[in-house]
């Protein structure tokens, strides 16, 4: 299990607090075998562990090896692509998300996504972006609404800057504060899990900051599934981290699934070490 | 609420909301699903309704016109019946020629101007080419049968106003093509616009960062990279002009012999249309259907032929 005296000093110092096992609690998802093909060519094969409830589990990975694509199977994103099939399967507390007859727009409500850029809907306001999900689900109540905005901005760190305007349009905002308007705006219809893919790789370092913050305070909240290229970023904030290769036929393989703190510093594989350690990738 | 039920805990609002929004959407969705299914079959009925008069009109096309075709429907020259075979109308080997030449000859010179035009609204954002993008738009909107006026002017008598003259040549296949080319310049600018356009600028802007003259981006960034739909721009152009009966009607001079040279009157297909439907023997306004199912045939081919290229080419990249 994780080396509580850490071995590696210069990481172990950023890591997140967690110790012990994060897998010890309850499980929010299950993949088994899950694999993932475009036209018939697979992108990612046989992907099996659990993403533990309330913690932060990082997909970590060269190009190519499948994050991304398996991060988008997990609120059926690829239901919006031609030629795409995913097998396998993935459940969700105890629904089968793909066989188990759950409409993809309901699952949605369930399973959050913010994307690599910020993409608030420009024509709306910061107050309507947030509570858009909830209106395109059917919440009409004013009180319901505001409530939910308050709480989402406030949790996505934005209610202080933002409270005094809005409805300022969305697009006055900042890149990071855009961000983080886009997390608000996945957290206002309460999700059991936020899917996170890259969110920092195309903000400043201070607003990259902020949000690594965010994520340690959202998981009392959410489940957090995060795609980084960033492997400091992984070892900051995620419990679990997954590190994933692109095998000889070009298709993304799991290599490894650990307590971040153990993947970091005695990884069992060792294709693991020679990534953290930068040797490819 | 359930999360409520245990004596003493205060309800968490986050678990209270996200129970509400599962209620709320789930009641919603099923709602949806019922509109969304009376929307779909709503959807279905219109479009029935709009394929209709489209099977329609292919129908009689195929039911009254392919019984005309023959080879000698498409070898010999049109001919009056006679008596003794009230039937035998000849064919309409000039039509086909003379529309291939007088298309020909007009795809010729308004490819290039129209491409070449396209790209410069592309490309440039000064005044001067949003007035031209204007005049574009305008003119594809302009009667046809103006082009025809306009080339008769032009072309069949000559102009000879404001000190200028120019001497004319003639009832000619030129006068059609110069219509029908000067009604496909806009189309093909503003499609080749369209298609250029979509060439992300961040590919362009690769090119420019590297030195490359603008020119030179143009020439071998952006139009290869848009080459697919500028194919699909001109052959949908080109198409559209073959079909095109008023701008050629009393310009070309209706010529019943075979004739591959412009400057000579010739024949066309829409005009063959018009001629023999308009004709007083039974068995031409009859054959009319034959021509025109032809010329539906050659439409179609284009189309797909113009689709099937550019997926064609698209693939190729890969």
């Amino acid at each position: 299990m994780a080396d509580p005296s850490g071995t590696m000093v210069r990481l172990s110092t950023e890591m997140s607090d967690q110790t012990g096992d994060p897998r010890s609690g309850p499980v929010s998802m299950r993949f088994e075998n899950v694999s993932v093909s475009f036209h018939g060519r697979t992108a990612i094969r046989d992907v099996s562990f659990d993403v533990p409830k309330n913690k932060v589990t990082s997909l970590i990975g060269p190009s190519g090896s499948g994050k991304t694509t398996l991060l988008r199977a997990i609120n059926r994103m690829h239901d919006l692509t031609k030629g795409a099939v995913v097998s396998g399967s993935i459940r969700l507390g105890d629904t089968d998300i793909y066989k188990g007859g759950i409409p993809a727009t309901l699952l949605r409500t369930r399973v959050g996504m913010v994307f690599q850029r910020p993409n608030p809907f420009p024509t709306m306001s910061i107050y309507d972006n947030v509570v858009s999900g909830l209106r395109f689900n059917g919440l009409r109540k004013r009180s319901v609404l505001d409530e939910a905005a308050e709480s989402a901005l406030i949790a996505a760190a934005l209610w202080d800057s933002v409270s005094t305007r809005l409805k300022a349009h969305a697009s006055t905002l900042s890149g990071g504060e855009q961000q983080r308007l886009c997390i608000a705006r996945a957290l206002a219809v309460e999700p059991e899990v936020l899917l996170m893919d890259e969110p920092t790789s195309s903000l400043d370092p201070i607003s990259m900051r902020l949000i690594e913050e965010l994520l340690s305070e959202l998981k009392s909240r959410v489940t957090i599934v995060i795609v980084t290229h960033n492997m400091q970023q992984a070892a900051r904030v995620s419990d679990l981290c997954a590190f994933f290769l692109m095998g000889n036929d070009r298709a993304g393989e799991q290599i490894e699934v650990a307590p971040t703190k153990k993947l970091f510093s005695e990884p069992d594989d060792p294709r693991t070490l020679d990534y953290i350690q930068g040797r490819f990738g | 609420m359930s999360t409520s039920v245990i004596e003493g805990v205060p309800p968490d609002p986050i678990l209270e909301r996200r129970e509400l929004v599962q209620r709320v959407a789930r009641r919603t969705l099923e709602r949806r699903m019922v509109v969304s299914r009376g929307m779909v079959g709503l959807c279905g009925v219109t479009l029935l309704l709009a394929l209709v008069p489209l099977f329609a009109i292919l129908y009689s096309l195929i039911q009254k016109g392919i019984h005309w075709w023959s080879l000698d429907f498409f070898t010999k020259v049109p001919q009056f019946p006679s008596l003794l075979d009230p039937n035998d109308i000849g064919g309409i080997s000039n039509a086909i020629i003379g529309s291939l030449v007088i298309d020909g000859v007009a795809a010729l010179f308004a490819i290039p101007i129209g491409v070449v035009a396209g790209l410069f609204l592309a490309e440039s954002d000064t005044k001067f080419a949003s007035a031209l993008r204007t005049t574009a738009e305008i003119m594809t909107g302009l009667p046809s049968i103006l082009l025809g006026i306009f080339a008769y002017q032009m072309i069949v008598i000559g102009f000879n106003e404001w000190g200028i003259k120019l001497p004319g040549i003639g009832f000619s296949g030129i006068a059609g093509s110069f219509a029908i080319g000067v009604l496909m310049i806009p189309v093909i600018m503003k499609a080749s616009e369209t298609a250029l356009r979509a060439v992300p600028t961040t590919i362009r802007e690769a090119g420019l960062a590297l030195g490359a003259r603008r020119g030179v981006v143009a020439r071998k960034v952006v139009i290869p990279t848009a080459l697919p739909g500028l194919v699909t721009a001109v052959l949908l152009a080109f198409s559209r002009a073959v079909g095109e009966t008023a701008p050629i009607l009393w310009v070309i001079g209706a010529s019943t012999m075979v004739q591959w040279n412009p400057k000579k009157e010739m024949a066309s297909m829409p005009l063959a249309i018009f001629q023999s439907a308009t004709s007083p023997y039974v068995a031409l306004r009859e054959a009319a259907w034959g021509i025109a199912l032809f010329l539906v045939f050659v439409v179609l081919v284009l189309n797909l032929g113009s689709r099937l290229l550019a997926a064609r080419l698209q693939r190729e990249r890969r």
